[in-house]
């Protein structure tokens, strides 16, 4: 059943990125052009998914298991260290060149756009090389 | 600054569903939709990986399938140079590593836990983006 609840989760999630047009690089872009001509639709994207699943998480943060796993497997790190800061900055920095993370590079494979595929495919050399360092 | 192309219907009725999938995936599955933790998981550990593929899968589908049932095209545009596209992926597919998560993983599933890490990096990465754009305009 946890299967077919990640296949549809992905299903809605690629959905949501559609409707709210974040599947397009050009609308992050002019999200992140604060000082040109600013779109801020992003915020409201951010907005609207946290509208629903922060309350949530809240109401439901001391059940004891999920309902088709065996237990919650939610990462409690707290530290505010060098490599969230350093990670942060190169996410940042590509993201803002390019317009894409990985949620919308990856639900756009679907289109079969040639920059997109290229850049999911060095973004996923990108996770390899991080677990060599 | 002047606003333009602002969607904010569009933009709010996207982000319930991508909260309502993060909802999901939390309460029946037990995990946190971070999209660079499942796509990098799979890639490299054998925990979940029918799992992680599935939900990557679907987030593929799910374009299609919204095409399918609308009869809209979807239009994206990328203007890149080949040495940008590979040189952005690369930098986000290591600095979502490094750090733990993304946009989703951070922005979404940390910030609606009042996570101070996952609020940190948030704040960072969408600086450095707005910076990395504001260098693009100028050169």
């Amino acid at each position: 059943m946890s299967k077919l609840v990640s296949l549809f989760c992905g299903i809605i999630f690629g959905m949501g990125l559609v409707i709210s047009q974040m599947i397009n690089p050009a609308k992050v872009l002019g999200f992140l052009n604060l000082f040109g001509e600013w779109d801020p639709s992003l915020a409201f994207v951010m907005i609207g998914a946290l509208i629903v699943s922060s309350p949530l998480f809240h109401l439901f943060k001391n059940k004891e298991k999920p309902i088709f796993s065996l237990n919650f497997s939610i990462s409690n790190k707290k530290e505010i260290d060098k490599k969230l800061i350093i990670g942060s900055i190169l996410f940042g920095a590509g993201w803002g060149l390019v317009g894409l993370c990985p949620g919308p590079a990856i639900s756009s494979i679907a289109l079969l756009n040639m920059s997109s595929i290229i850049f999911v495919i060095a973004m996923f050399f990108g996770f390899y090389i991080a677990k060599l360092s | 600054m002047s606003i333009i192309n602002f969607t904010p219907i569009s933009a709010l009725s996207g982000g319930l569903i991508i909260g309502f999938s993060v909802f999901l995936f939390f309460i029946l599955n037990g995990r946190m939709v971070g999209i660079s933790g499942i796509a990098s998981n799979f890639l490299i550990s054998k925990n979940n990986r029918i799992d992680n593929l599935l939900f990557l899968i679907g987030l593929i589908l799910g374009p299609l399938i919204y095409s399918y049932f609308t009869n809209q095209k979807i239009e994206i545009s990328i203007t890149n140079s080949l040495f940008l596209l590979v040189g952005g992926g690369l930098l986000v597919g290591l600095g979502t590593r490094i750090s733990g998560g993304c946009t989703s993983g951070h922005g979404i599933s940390g910030v609606g836990r009042f996570s101070l890490r996952a609020i940190t990096a948030t704040i960072t990465f969408m600086i450095v983006g707005i910076i990395a754009v504001l260098i693009k305009n100028i050169l």
